[in-house]
């Protein structure tokens, strides 16, 4: 794993420090809050609906025991012991105290972490595949080049004050599991047909209230110009981009208004002038930073006893057939633990289930967690051998839900519960689908089904990209659901289509049901996934189970 | 012109971020009910700046839709009332510290 240098080490205390000092500064009053507010949005502070929430970056979703552990211990100490994993791969914690917000940002810079970027108009925590390092279907390691971006944007002196935030995402691998199409810039490793390894670039992604999918500007871009290039698309952005209207303030509007070919022209343009100017140091940087993400020395030994254990224990082999992904040692799995037990809110984390994941990866994971932009924690390296008894001490944590992937893994922001910006709440809509499948015990049957759940319109729970998304909003004073069918998150992504009038927080419940009995009327098989089944019949048929009443109408 | 409905002040603490009412005496309290129901707009829009100029204890204040109850005024809107609660996912804010 990356370790911080001096530089990286000096740069977060002086920042500790100097925030430390503002928060002194607006207590005794020598601060206003106009003043304070975009000091503490800078070091990922918010002021949300019941308290302050602070947010934490995990840089590509990559923790070691150890910083989980004192993510634990802030939990513990500073907050309501748990903390919420976020779906841009941070952490956050609900309840802090203003006046305890330096001592814990101090106790993350003892880890090697901090809240730098998490807000604000910047360049955000760069994301990237939960799997990278491990995926089988993996070209490269994508987290060298994350690292990379992430040193290159912290603090970059001409892209503090952009036109609005902006969020980087980077997959080392074809199977795209980081969701770069939905991203500012999205950046896919490839190789040419030289057999290099460069990236395809794709900018002007994201959902929100204007959801557009990124367009390809280039299809082969050398490792060496990542970092000239990316420069200067946000140098072009940073000149385009509309600050006269928040809601137009994001380069994918700036692409559109522009054209594809003006911004390309433009960006080569910038990047012919910057290319020069990077003389050969971010190249000898990215071979140091590949050094520190070198694999880890995987055992070999025998995986019999996985294969005895996966024939006679029933609870083992359904947790083994969702929540493991394929190594690319054959020998090793990737372990997704679920943190969406059946009506528990989707990406929390108590103090003592972080202890319990941190200790798990130390004995049997080579030391690495990973945060998935699906709020959950994955144990990348873990020997066949050893995944009977990592799972047996997960069931005893409350972490063994045997659900990745299916109905009850659902994505929801915050929403009203926590969210100063929410419409309508998100948790308890996941809490009571989760609950009600399980009931009817079916998800297992239902096969892979994506639901993601935003509690407004600015999408952080992506309900564009779920399978079936759903969006809470104010309707006249009351709580009220629309739904979106057929979005997709992945290398193919598309944004879902919506499904027609929303529903009451009462109804929301039985909608998605409707939706779910009709697809397994529907489907050729159970081979054919929701989405498959989705893409073959198009809204009409889910549409006419959603409301049953209107066909009668028309039939009339 | 659209008919002015009641309104409470409301605002979070500074230090510690909850939710907060202006009462009639110029306290905040934590309990909606024990807010002071403004029901005369020139009142409201007077309370607010008084609010606001407590920059060293109250942070972002402003003018929520209330009606009169039995026991003091109560929210009209379901954010208001998530607020004069907590979240419905744990027992933890309001919910759980006023009583």
């Amino acid at each position: 794993m990356y370790r911080y240098s001096d530089f990286d080490e000096a740069f977060v205390r002086a920042r500790v420090a100097q925030f430390g000092q503002q928060v002194a500064r607006r207590i005794d009053g020598s601060l206003s809050e106009d003043e304070f507010r975009p000091l503490r949005l800078m070091n990922g502070l918010y002021l949300q609906l019941h308290a302050y929430m602070l947010r934490v970056a995990i840089p590509y979703g990559t923790l070691n025991p150890r910083q989980m552990r004192q993510l634990a211990y802030i939990a513990e100490t500073f907050d309501k012991g748990y903390g919420h994993f976020t779906t841009r791969q941070n952490i956050q914690f609900n309840w802090p105290k203003l006046p305890d917000v330096p001592a814990i940002l101090s106790a993350l810079a003892d880890v090697e972490m901090h809240a730098i970027q998490t807000s604000g108009n910047c360049v955000r925590n760069v994301t990237s595949d939960h799997f990278a390092g491990a995926a089988v279907d993996e070209i490269e390691d994508p987290r060298p080049y994350a690292e990379l971006l992430r040193q290159w944007s912290t603090d970059h002196p001409e892209f503090q004050f952009l036109p609005r935030k902006f969020k980087i995402a980077i997959t080392g691998a074809p199977n795209d599991r980081a969701v770069t199409a939905a991203h500012d810039i999205g950046l896919r490793v490839v190789k040419n047909g030289q057999g290099e390894i460069g990236f395809q670039v794709l900018v002007g992604g994201g959902l929100g209230r204007t959801p557009m999918v990124g367009m390809v500007v280039r299809d082969f871009l050398p490792v060496e110009d990542l970092l000239p290039y990316t420069e200067a698309v946000l140098s072009v952005y940073n000149t385009l981009g509309r600050r006269d209207n928040k809601y137009k303030a994001r380069i994918k509007i700036t692409l559109h208004e522009t054209g594809k070919e003006e911004i390309t022209r433009m960006i080569e343009a910038r990047f012919a002038e910057l290319r020069p100017l990077f003389g050969g140091n971010d190249q000898a940087l990215l071979a140091e930073i590949k050094a520190a993400f070198a694999p880890p020395a995987f055992r070999n030994a025998p995986v019999d006893a996985y294969d005895a254990f996966y024939k006679a224990d029933p609870v083992f082999r359904a947790w083994a057939d969702t929540n493991l992904s394929a190594h690319r040692n054959a020998q090793y799995a990737i372990v997704t633990i679920s943190l969406k037990a059946h009506g528990a809110t989707p990406g929390d984390a108590t103090a003592d289930q972080m202890r319990l994941m941190a200790d798990l990866a130390e004995t049997y994971g080579h030391g690495e967690l990973r945060i998935s932009h699906e709020q959950n924690v994955i144990l990348p390296h873990v020997h066949k051998s050893d995944l009977p008894a990592v799972h047996a001490a997960l069931l005893q944590a409350g972490l063994g839900t045997a659900n990745v992937g299916l109905i009850s893994d659902i994505i929801a922001c915050p929403g009203m519960d926590y969210c100063a910006l929410a419409t309508a709440r998100s948790i308890p809509v996941a809490q009571e689908i989760a609950t009600r499948f399980e009931e009817l015990k079916l998800e297992h049957d239902i096969g892979p089904l994506k639901i993601k759940i935003s509690g407004c319109i600015n999408a952080c729970g992506h309900h564009h990209v779920g399978h079936i998304g759903i969006l809470g909003l104010d309707r006249a004073g009351v709580e009220n659901y629309q739904i979106t069918l057929g979005g997709d998150g992945t290398e193919d992504a598309v944004i879902g289509e919506r499904a027609g009038p929303g529903f009451a927080y009462d109804d929301i419940v039985p909608a998605i049901e409707r939706i779910v009995r009709a697809y397994l009327e529907l489907r050729d098989g159970p081979g054919e996934t929701f989405l498959q089944a989705y893409r073959r019949l198009g809204l009409a048929p889910f549409k006419a189970a959603l409301y049953p009443a209107e066909g009668k109408r028309d039939a009339a | 012109m659209a008919r002015f409905t009641p309104k409470v002040v409301t605002a979070n603490a500074l230090l510690e971020g909850d939710v907060i009412y202006l009462c009639a005496d110029d306290r905040w309290s934590r309990r909606h009910q024990d807010a002071e129901l403004i029901e005369d707009e020139a009142h409201a829009q007077l309370r607010l700046l008084h609010a606001m100029g407590q920059r060293g204890t109250v942070v972002g204040a402003y003018l929520a839709d209330a009606k009169a109850g039995p026991d003091g005024p109560e929210p009209t809107h379901f954010r208001e009332a998530f607020r004069t609660r907590g979240p419905s996912n744990y027992h933890h804010g309001k919910q759980a510290e006023l009583n």
